[in-house]
This record gives C-alpha cells, sequence and structure tokens, in this order.
C-alpha cells in the first residue's frame, strides 16, 4: 500500500528537503512508522511519549482531518495523500 | 528610543529557543513558537508618564511589542474607545459594565488592525514584498488595507461564502483575492501549505508569532484607559483562542513592569454553541479541544479547529474565568441589544461576546457587582445579512405633512 506523503517546511530538515515522500503502510500509525524508518526523528516531531499525534499537529488524508476519520487507526489505500499541518491561527 | 527587548522566540511546549525569525513552530516538537522578552530592561524606563506622553495609538506601548524601532505599517492603528455601559449596566443588572469598541478600530474597523500593522511592521523588517493571510474575512481586509498603504503587495484567501461586507472590504484595496470552496479551516490548511511554497510573509502562519503579539494592545489599552487599573472580568470572543491568552500576558506584563496592581483578573471566552469547541472543552474540564464542523452566523469565529484552544483553556481556567456558547437567534437578539442601549453596532463577535456575558452573569459565572470590560471585536456593518431579517424597515411614504401626521397619530406623538 503505497501512500504520499506531503511534508511541512519545519520538518524538511529530517527528509533532506524533500517537500514529499511516498512511503507504505496500511493505516496512518503504519505510514508514521515508515516514515520514522525512513527520516529517524520525524514521529517524535508528530506524536507524543504516548505515541498520539500530538495536539497541534494535524494529520489530513485526502483533505480530511484524521481526527473525523479514526485517527492514527484510520484505514489507507493505494495512492491515497496525506499532509502533516502545524496548527495555525486566524479569527481572534 | 530605548534598546528592543525581544530575547527570542521560544517554543509553548518544550521551551526550545530559537532567534527572531519569520519561523512559527519548533523544530524539534512542532509546538507553536512565541515571543519572548528582556522585561527587566524596561526597569525604571518604561512609566505610566513615558507612555501618556505618546500619542494615541497602539504603539505607545511599543516596547512590549515585537518590533525593530518604529512601525512602519500602520502607525496610527489602535487606541479605540473604553466605553463605561450606563444603559446597558441597567438591562443586564449589573453595577460596572465597559465596552471596549474595536468595532471602529483604524483603518479597517476591526481589532485585525493591531496585529496586523505589527505582522506587517515585522515583515517589512524581514525584507518581504508581499504578504498574504488566512482569513476569516476582518483578517483579509486588515491585510489588504495597510499592505495597500505600504505599498506592498498581497494575497489574501478566505472561505468562498463569506458576507459580501468582508469580502468587499478586502477587494477595494486592489488585493489579490481567493475564495477557498470549504470552510476556514480549509482555508487554514491550504494556506499553511501554500506558506512553504512561495517566499511571502504570512500572517498567520510564518510571522503568526509577531503578529498575535498585536493583540496585547488592546488589553493595554483597556488597563490604561481604566486609570491604570486591571479589570475584575474581562469577556474576550474566541475563534483560535489567540486573544484571550494575549489579554492575559498583557495584564500580567503591565503588574510585572509595576504599571498596574495585580486586581486577579479572570478572563472567560465566549462562542457560538454553532462552533464552541474550546467553550466545550471548559465546561467538560478537559483541556481536550475536539475540532468540530462550524456551523453559525459568526463567521468570524467560525474556527472548528482552534490553534490556540489548549492555552486558551488553560488561561480561562487558571484566571478563574468560564467560557459560554450562544445560539445564532441569542447572537442576533445581543448584537440589537448592544445597538439599541449604547449605540454601537458590532459585528456577529460582538453579539456572541455580549451574549454570553448576559448567559454568564445569569448563571452567576460572572459576578454583577464587579467590573467587567466586554472585547467588542468587528464592526455590524461588515456582517449586515445576519441581522437583515431582524431589524425594522423603513415605513415609506409620500413627502406629505399629512401622511406624516397620520404615521405619528399611530405612534402616539403629539406634535407641539
Amino acid at each position: 500500500m503505497s501512500v504520499t506523503v506531503r511534508i511541512p517546511t519545519p520538518l524538511r530538515k529530517l527528509t533532506g528537503g524533500s517537500d514529499e515522500i511516498t512511503v507504505d503502510g496500511t493505516t496512518v500509525g503504519d505510514v508514521i512508522e515508515s516514515l520514522e524508518s525512513a527520516h529517524p526523528g520525524l514521529k517524535e516531531r508528530i506524536c507524543d511519549d504516548a505515541g498520539e499525534i500530538r495536539r497541534f499537529v494535524n494529520v489530513y488524508v485526502n483533505d480530511e482531518d484524521v481526527r473525523f476519520l479514526e485517527g492514527r487507526a484510520t484505514a489507507l489505500k493505494d495512492g491515497d495523500e496525506l499532509s502533516i499541518v502545524p496548527a495555525i491561527a486566524g479569527g481572534c | 528610543m530605548t534598546e528592543s527587548i525581544v530575547r527570542a522566540l521560544k517554543c509553548r511546549e518544550c521551551g526550545q529557543e530559537y532567534p527572531i525569525e519569520p519561523t512559527h513552530v519548533c523544530e524539534f516538537c512542532f509546538g507553536p513558537l512565541e515571543v519572548v522578552y528582556d522585561y527587566e530592561k524596561l526597569e525604571g524606563v518604561f512609566t505610566r508618564e513615558l507612555i501618556e506622553s505618546r500619542p494615541q495609538t497602539m504603539w505607545r506601548y511599543k516596547e512590549l511589542l515585537p518590533i525593530d524601532g518604529e512601525p512602519t505599517v500602520g502607525a496610527q492603528n489602535g487606541y479605540t474607545p473604553l466605553v463605561r455601559a450606563k444603559r446597558l449596566e441597567k438591562v443586564l443588572g449589573v453595577k460596572e459594565l465597559y465596552i471596549k469598541n474595536d468595532s471602529v478600530c483604524y483603518p479597517t474597523l476591526s481589532f485585525k488592525d493591531r496585529v496586523v500593522s505589527v505582522a506587517l511592521s515585522k515583515a517589512v523588517e524581514f525584507g518581504f514584498t508581499t504578504v498574504a493571510c488566512a482569513s476569516t474575512g476582518n483578517l483579509a481586509g486588515s491585510v489588504a488595507a495597510n499592505a495597500a498603504a505600504a505599498g506592498l503587495e498581497s494575497y489574501v484567501f478566505i472561505p468562498h461564502d463569506l458576507e459580501q461586507g468582508k469580502v468587499l472590504g478586502a477587494g477595494i484595496f486592489g488585493t489579490n483575492i481567493i475564495g477557498i470552496k470549504g470552510a476556514y479551516d480549509d482555508v487554514n490548511r491550504l494556506c499553511s501549505e501554500v506558506a512553504g511554497k512561495y517566499g511571502w510573509a504570512f500572517v498567520n502562519v510564518n510571522v503568526r508569532p509577531f503578529y498575535a503579539e498585536g493583540s496585547k494592545s488592546l488589553a493595554y489599552e483597556v488597563m490604561e484607559q481604566l486609570g491604570w487599573k486591571a479589570p475584575k472580568h474581562v469577556v474576550v470572543p474566541m475563534a483560535s483562542g489567540s486573544l484571550c491568552t494575549k489579554v492575559d500576558k498583557a495584564i500580567k506584563e503591565f503588574i510585572k513592569l509595576g504599571l498596574i496592581e495585580d486586581n486577579s483578573t479572570a478572563v472567560y471566552g465566549a462562542q457560538a454553541t454553532g462552533c464552541s469547541p474550546i467553550a466545550k472543552s471548559v465546561k467538560d474540564g478537559t483541556d481536550m479541544i475536539h475540532p468540530v464542523r462550524a456551523d453559525t452566523i459568526a463567521k468570524s469565529l467560525a474556527i472548528g479547529n482552534p490553534a490556540d484552544g489548549y492555552y486558551a483553556n488553560r488561561v480561562i481556567k487558571e484566571s478563574g474565568g468560564w467560557a459560554e456558547d450562544i445560539s445564532d437567534e441569542e447572537v442576533v437578539a445581543a448584537m440589537k441589544l448592544l445597538a439599541e442601549t449604547e449605540g454601537i453596532f458590532a459585528e456577529t463577535a460582538g453579539g456572541v461576546t455580549l451574549g454570553c456575558a448576559m448567559k454568564m452573569i445569569e448563571s452567576g459565572k460572572l459576578p454583577r457587582d464587579e467590573s467587567i470590560v466586554l472585547c467588542i471585536t468587528g464592526n455590524g456593518l461588515k456582517t449586515q445579512e445576519a441581522i437583515v431579517d431582524a431589524i425594522s424597515k423603513p415605513r415609506i411614504i409620500n413627502a406629505s405633512l399629512k401622511e406624516f401626521d397620520v404615521l405619528a397619530e399611530a405612534d402616539g406623538v403629539a406634535d407641539a
């Protein structure tokens, strides 16, 4: 199961500057593990000590926030796109 | 000119410090960065007298805003009226109520002119020539106007279904206005990706730590206008939750600098029920913020995934405040009440603030006998759609005294 992950600017130092990485995984959690194998250090940026996605990190599967899906357990299919986006502001 | 007291950008999660650069998240833990200062450098220098001697703009507190030297953008912005709301006090049954009226903030009639003047001044310092933002409307107008006046190119990204007043209120300034099919949270996500790709200063992405500091000026003004005193209670509208945290930071800074006494100010947050993830977390007694899909007429507050929600929640709890949410009908009723009692036409977010304050006064969360400040952050002329069906239409007559006499008699008005 091959998916594309879009890497935000603050994490590109860990990916040698790449803004997109293709990795394998059947769930969001799997993909995070694959990212960690390919680019050590990525997982601790995205997840807290308990392995949960950090509260100020948003992970999207094909434009849908995984918090509205099944979080780390969200199932993936071939060709899915993941985006990792740090939380930002607006409004008041 | 006093030396800049800005020390660094510091991660709010792990404490790692970074030099002053256009960046907004920690490279180590992805936490948000915040500007930190060496306050001791201001001891004995930054006095009430110095501040009072300066022009009435937000920049009279420039030492506590993260720019080098003088502002290059928005030098006239801020310093809005603090109104003692005597008539509203009677209706609400409270003793001391004030409205901080940023619905008349210069130049685009919302408190966003504060954050934008800091963000764009900083962007100019960094050498950017194009500025951009993700916006629920007020920010778009403010970025467009302040960029125009400063000769900067601008791109503003908004949800496609915003109020006409906000779309026009940005477009008039000749900005590049992009409507995104989706909600604000979709706009936000796109912008954080755009910001990574184009070399622009995105006010609420890569220059966000500086931008957000501008909100503090609203609270500095309140304290000065109250006669160098913090209120006992302050109610702020919440979208991302940022304003809530910056009001708290501003009060703590003034205490630290000896400009005011600690008045144990409690901070209260207001949201519309159709988008109330922060208020819900406070009421549920948790610090977990669950994102929601926003559905409310208070579009300037319609952020379902609030970036500062966790920190706003903490400020509210630690200060002894509370959070509340109200229905869209209550928002409209509160907008009308504020207009009819105090002559202030606030946008929907202002209705949210007043309506939630009323609910918290009723429930006893806000005491009736202590000072309360309501922060009104935007102007009702920009959100006319929300109230167009709720206000009375003009009664049309011919230019005839007889016809008016009939109308006056029906109203029970006696002639002289």
